[in-house]
């Protein structure tokens, strides 16, 4: 399968987006916070509208999620 | 309760006095919905058949209530979908409440299914579907229905089985030929076979309150997620013929199976939902734990499962029953060639091939609702309900939101049965895809295309405004008496009229393009163009033959 998400750079302006997701969490609880995440997701899924890039998605975030874990915690088994 | 099962009389064969051995091609064991519809097909293809049940009464509740468009398609050419149909009731509002909002976080309009003969789901009570199979099968001479009849074991005999069945007056045995196991989700035969039937059970009861109200309610479909009346949980409001009203409460696991069920017990949590003064009374309760299993192969040797023997689901989607109908509706035609000798037993195969697919997508499906409508982890429930904040809101996000979906047909796009596109197609309906029902014109009576496709071998041209050729009309009549005979349906001013240009537009033909139609109305292959050898070959195929 041809990969279609893209992990090359391509945001002009990094601190810009970052700050706008820190942003959007100001003064929320961490249950807030978790839900607000939530939805970004499901929003930006919906705007993305493909399956395929989604999994390669879920799948670099998983992985990357599971190796530090493994970097932290030595002996933990995944 | 206000419902009391229709009772028959126990039914004592001769063999049972005489001791001798029952013959029958086949014996199909449980008289639910899927054990009658197998029945009742099989007996109007003409072959004799024997159903026996352990009980001697139709269903003690009214059980499965959701009959989607596909399983109606079937029972309208096994005769009995129109009283079904105007028994039934459609719904097409669905409203899903969050928590504690008094409205809806939105509604849904499934819109009634256009140009089609049968509706995309109706709700009746599983006991007047059983009654109208019942009372078609009553018409035929060659279908005997046994009631208190328990089968009790079986054995392998001369590529047959030979079964003990037990009755109040004593035991007997039958040589079947086929049996085909309808016996539900503890199917007996299944047991006695010790054939596997994994998956998972999931922790969690539903309680089922089938209640009458004095009061009119809308003909809705009502689902809460966490409502205030049963914090944490989920209920569904449903409505059945009669004025009877479903409603479905999410109890959780650890509950007192017999408590629960006692109405001073279940009255409070209806008064909860609908008011202090609300007014009914019960006809049915229930409560159950549900499962996702599947058998690990439906054919083995001249034994057969269909319905809740083979596959179970969890019950959102309502792809329990409908699903157990195309099981009947794959293998009838199947077993019919087989028994007159037309295909070879191995067609019996491509039984367990595709309905084992469509089970597996079944449950997944299910499986997917049931992850939605109860999260099994703290991050699964915050975005189940990120996606309800977000849906009262933002239409976009209403997609997510699974309460179960409409039953679809499974299609089968790699079965062996099937002869893939030799030629490019813009939409349509592609091999191993049950065929869309359109208006059409015959003889200058309104019909619909799925009865003249009915429930044999078809091959659907469109033959537009020309005349066939003296060519075709020659392999026709060819193509009709082969030993496998395919009957011609022609789509043009030759046969029937295409009225609102729904079927060139569903099947994406021109003039000129050809469908080859399984019995369960199926596509098994098309063509851009009339090809007597391709559709001989391809004929074969459908037939198991390659």
């Amino acid at each position: 399968m041809t990969k279609k998400l893209i992990t090359a750079a391509n945001i002009s302006n990094y601190d810009d987006v970052y700050q706008l997701i820190i942003d959007m969490h100001q003064g929320m609880s961490d249950e807030e916070s978790q839900s607000a995440n939530a939805k970004l997701i499901l929003t930006l899924s919906n705007h993305i509208g493909d399956a395929d890039i989604i999994k390669e998605a879920t799948d670099l975030v998983r992985a990357s999620t599971l190796a530090w874990q493994k970097k932290e915690n030595p002996n933990h088994e995944n | 309760m206000a419902y009391i099962p229709a009772k028959y009389a126990p039914v004592i064969p001769q063999a049972v006095h005489t001791g001798t051995i029952e013959k029958t091609p086949i014996l199909i064991v449980g008289a639910g919905p899927i054990g009658l519809s197998m029945a009742l097909e099989m007996g109007l293809r003409g072959h004799h058949v024997i159903l026996i049940n352990k009980e001697s009464q139709l269903t003690d509740g009214s059980r499965a209530i959701c009959y989607a468009k596909r399983p109606l398609e079937i029972m309208d050419r096994l005769g009995f979908a129109e009283r079904m149909v105007a028994k039934g009731v459609s719904w097409n509002i669905g409203k899903v409440f969050f928590q504690d909002r008094p409205e809806p976080v939105y509604s849904f309009d499934l819109l009634p299914v256009k140009d089609q003969k049968m509706p995309g789901m109706i709700n009746v009570q599983q006991y007047y579907n059983e009654e109208y199979n019942i009372a078609a099968l009553e018409t035929l001479d060659n279908v005997e229905l046994r009631w208190a009849n328990k089968l009790t074991n079986i054995q392998n005999n001369d590529g047959g089985v030979i079964v003990n069945i037990e009755t109040p007056e004593g035991d007997y045995q039958i040589h079947a030929d086929w049996l085909i196991a309808c016996d539900g989700s503890n199917s007996p035969t299944r047991k006695m076979l010790d054939i596997g039937f994994e998956g998972e059970t999931f922790q969690d009861n539903f309680l089922i309150a089938d209640v009458k109200f004095t009061k009119a309610y809308p003909t809705e479909r009502h689902f809460w997620f966490d409502p205030v009346f049963n914090p944490g949980q989920s209920v569904l409001l449903h409505k059945q013929p009669d004025d009877v009203w479903r409603i479905d409460f999410q109890v959780g696991w650890d509950i007192d199976r017999k408590e629960i069920v006692k109405p001073e017990n279940i009255t409070p949590r209806i008064q909860a939902m609908f008011g202090e003064d609300v007014e009914f009374e019960y006809e049915w309760v229930s409560v159950y734990t549900f499962n996702c299993r599947q058998i690990e192969t439906m054919a083995i040797d001249c034994v057969l499962f269909a319905g809740d023997s083979a596959h179970l689901v969890s019950p959102f989607g309502a792809r329990g029953a409908n699903t157990g109908f195309q099981d009947t509706d794959n293998l009838a035609w199947k077993l019919d060639l087989v028994l007159t000798g037309t295909a070879d037993e191995t067609l019996i195969a491509s039984y367990d091939e595709e309905r084992s697919l469509a089970a597996r997508i079944n449950i997944l499906n299910s499986t997917r609702s049931t992850d939605f409508i109860t999260p099994k982890s703290k991050v699964s429930r915050q975005f189940r309900d990120a996606v309800l904040q977000l849906s009262s809101d933002h239409a976009f996000a209403r997609g997510f939101v699974n309460s179960g979906r409409l039953s679809m047909p499974v299609s089968y796009p790699n079965s062996s049965l099937n002869t893939p596109d030799d030629g490019p197609w813009q939409g349509g309906i592609e091999p191993g895809t049950n065929c869309i029902d359109a208006p059409v014109r015959e003889a200058g009576k309104e019909a619909w295309l799925l009865n003249c496709l009915g429930w044999k071998f078809k091959l659907l041209i469109f033959a537009g405004n020309d005349c066939l050729t003296s060519s075709q009309i020659h392999d026709l009549a060819q193509l009709a008496k082969g030993k496998l005979p395919v009957e011609a349906v022609i789509i043009g001013t030759d046969g029937l009229e295409d009225v609102k240009g729904l079927v060139a537009q569903r099947y994406a033909a021109k003039s000129g393009d050809v469908y080859l139609v399984r019995p369960d109305q199926y596509v098994a292959a098309r063509w851009h163009g009339f090809d007597l050898i391709k559709i001989e070959n391809s004929v074969k195929t459908s037939l198991g033959l390659k």
